[in-house]
């Protein structure tokens, strides 16, 4: 180290201390404890460094390209992962969304209301709806329904059956974002409503549902990207090639090229989409922690 | 002749702690009404009560002759003409000044959008903001927000004033721009009833002030009675803790 800069590092001052016999510790091995921190910082470094070079040397970089990313194999997904499974995709999730979002904020209000039958309602679906693996609803709505009814169909064919389906799940989880939110608005925001004479459902409207929707931005748009990748689950319900989304479109090519590079090819693609809303509710969050 | 506002036999409880016990008292047309008297004394939960914002346990409420705990009463539409300032002001956060001081125009009244400007606009430049009406509250001082609130209130042309403590939640030099408001109101004849510890401006522009201690009105008279002779031993000990903090 250089020593002129030492003198004005009280770090490096302390090192000096502790490195003088006259330690008040001395330690078993000869070490200082500060000495001990970068022996141990050191052993960390050459494991990860060993671990990587093991990778290197052992794995089998060829076979790998070729199976997992394969150029050829990944070109010939073009243009139809964007023009049609990445489109569906976002169909899906989009109107999974705009149900969900209007089912949640019905039952969070349901859940606050005053009458008693409602709060029950909107407890034991919020309940059920959370509790169910997102897959018995796929499949209650895209078999069961139609074993029960034959020749029942939803509008919307395999888009309502899906669209449908997430929207019953993220229901639930909305609703209590929604309700959080709402709970999260002062009291006296309700007061000074009512105090200007606006009834009950115009103050809840006018006042508070706006400032409890933007409280919950943040669990929202976190429900958006848990939306865009349950959107997978229906494979379960047997797309068509024009119905087809990421996780069925890359499966589908797979075993169709013999090929594993379509899966990580529809991996990335999924985020694509979920890595910048990540970042955009990280953002959210952090703009929200400042304002209180 | 109807008072603007009448309580008789008013009992207040949470619970079981009874906060007011059987409070009778009116108030003119045209008369400032301070309410003094210690933290916990009730006088807040009082004035809750005139606009049913709080739900009384027993006794009867009337606002210009209407009696607002009659079962059937239209608390929302009488709610109308009795404007409540808040010790925390209570704006909007997610509307700028001018569009808090509209929704309630808009929303309640059916106002226009353009008339409900133009009194938004009178008001909040009457308070002293009018350079402010397209900040958000967040931008506001305490003492412009308070007044953005008296607009606010005041828009719905209220006949009756209700002020919770509005200056105890302010930095103690913006306490005069709000209360040289509350006075100008009072000088054009509005109706006020206020829950204050500003014992100068209950001196000086109350009419009568009201003394409360442990639910109960202890002394009530004009501000020279109550305030610069009081009769009774609970409000003297009260005034000189308030006056003369030090002892």
């Amino acid at each position: 180290m250089d020593g002129r800069r030492a003198r004005h590092d009280p770090d490096a001052d302390l090192l000096i201390m502790t490195t003088t016999p006259t330690t008040a510790e001395p330690a078993k091995s000869g070490l200082s404890p500060r000495q001990r921190r970068r022996v141990s910082l050191a052993i960390q470094y050459a494991v990860f460094v060993l671990v990587l070079i093991a990778v290197i040397l052992l794995a089998d970089w060829p076979k790998i390209f070729e199976n997992f990313l394969n150029g050829k194999v990944a070109a010939g997904m073009f243009p139809t992962l964007f023009t049609v499974a990445l489109k569906n995709t976002l169909i899906f999730t989009v109107a999974g969304y705009v149900i969900g979002f209007a089912l949640g904020l019905v039952l969070a209000l349901m859940r606050l209301s005053s009458v008693v039958p409602y709060r029950v309602v909107a407890l034991v679906y919020i309940e059920i709806f959370r509790g169910l693996p997102a897959l018995i609803i796929f499949l209650l709505l895209g078999f069961g329904l139609p074993i029960a009814f034959p020749g029942f169909k939803l509008p919307g064919d395999v888009y309502g059956t899906v669209a449908l389906a997430l929207g019953l799940v993220a229901a639930a989880y909305m609703a209590e974002s929604f309700r959080a939110g709402i709970q999260a608005v002062p009291k006296g925001q309700m007061e000074a409503a009512r105090s200007l004479g606006m009834k009950p459902g115009r103050a809840m409207l006018s006042i508070i549902l706006p400032q409890a929707i933007r409280i919950v931005i943040p669990p929202l748009t976190n429900e958006l990207i848990l939306l865009f990748k349950d959107s997978s689950l229906v494979f379960t319900l047997g797309v068509t090639a024009a119905t087809t989304e990421l996780t069925k479109f890359g499966s589908d090519t797979t075993i169709d090229q013999a090929n594993s590079t379509p899966l990580i090819v529809a991996g990335a693609t999924y985020l694509l989409i979920t890595i910048p809303l990540g970042f955009v509710v990280r953002r959210l969050e952090a703009r929200q922690g400042r304002k209180r | 002749m109807t008072h603007a506002v009448e309580i008789r036999e008013l009992h207040k409880y949470f619970g079981d702690n009874e906060v007011l016990k059987g409070i009778d008292f009116t108030v003119e047309l045209g008369q400032v009404v301070c309410v003094i008297g210690p933290s916990g004394s009730g006088k807040s939960t009082l004035l809750r009560c005139v606009n049913v914002l709080e739900t009384p346990t027993k006794g009867r409420v009337f606002v210009n002759g209407v009696e607002l705990t009659h079962p059937d009463a239209d608390i929302d539409a009488a709610r109308r003409h009795v404007g409540m300032v808040f010790q925390q002001f209570n704006l909007f956060p997610h509307l700028t000044a001018l569009q808090n001081v509209m929704i309630a125009q808009q929303r309640v009244l059916n106002r226009s959008k353009k008339e409900a400007e133009i009194v938004a606009r009178e008001n909040l430049a009457k308070v002293g903001v009018g350079d402010k009406c397209d900040e958000y509250p967040g931008k506001l001082s305490g003492g412009q927000q308070q007044r953005v609130a008296i607009a606010r209130a005041l828009a719905m042309n209220p006949d009756l004033m209700l002020f919770d403590e509005p200056t105890s939640a302010l930095d103690p030099e913006l306490v005069g721009d709000v209360l040289a408001v509350m006075r100008k109101l009072a000088e054009e004849g509005m109706t006020m009833l206020v829950v204050t510890h500003e014992m100068g401006f209950a001196r000086e522009v109350a009419d009568r002030v009201v003394f409360m201690d442990g639910g109960v009105i202890v002394e009530e008279g004009t501000p020279t009675e109550v305030i610069g002779d009081p009769k009774q031993e609970r409000t003297r000990s009260f005034l000189r803790r308030v006056l003369h903090p030090e002892g």
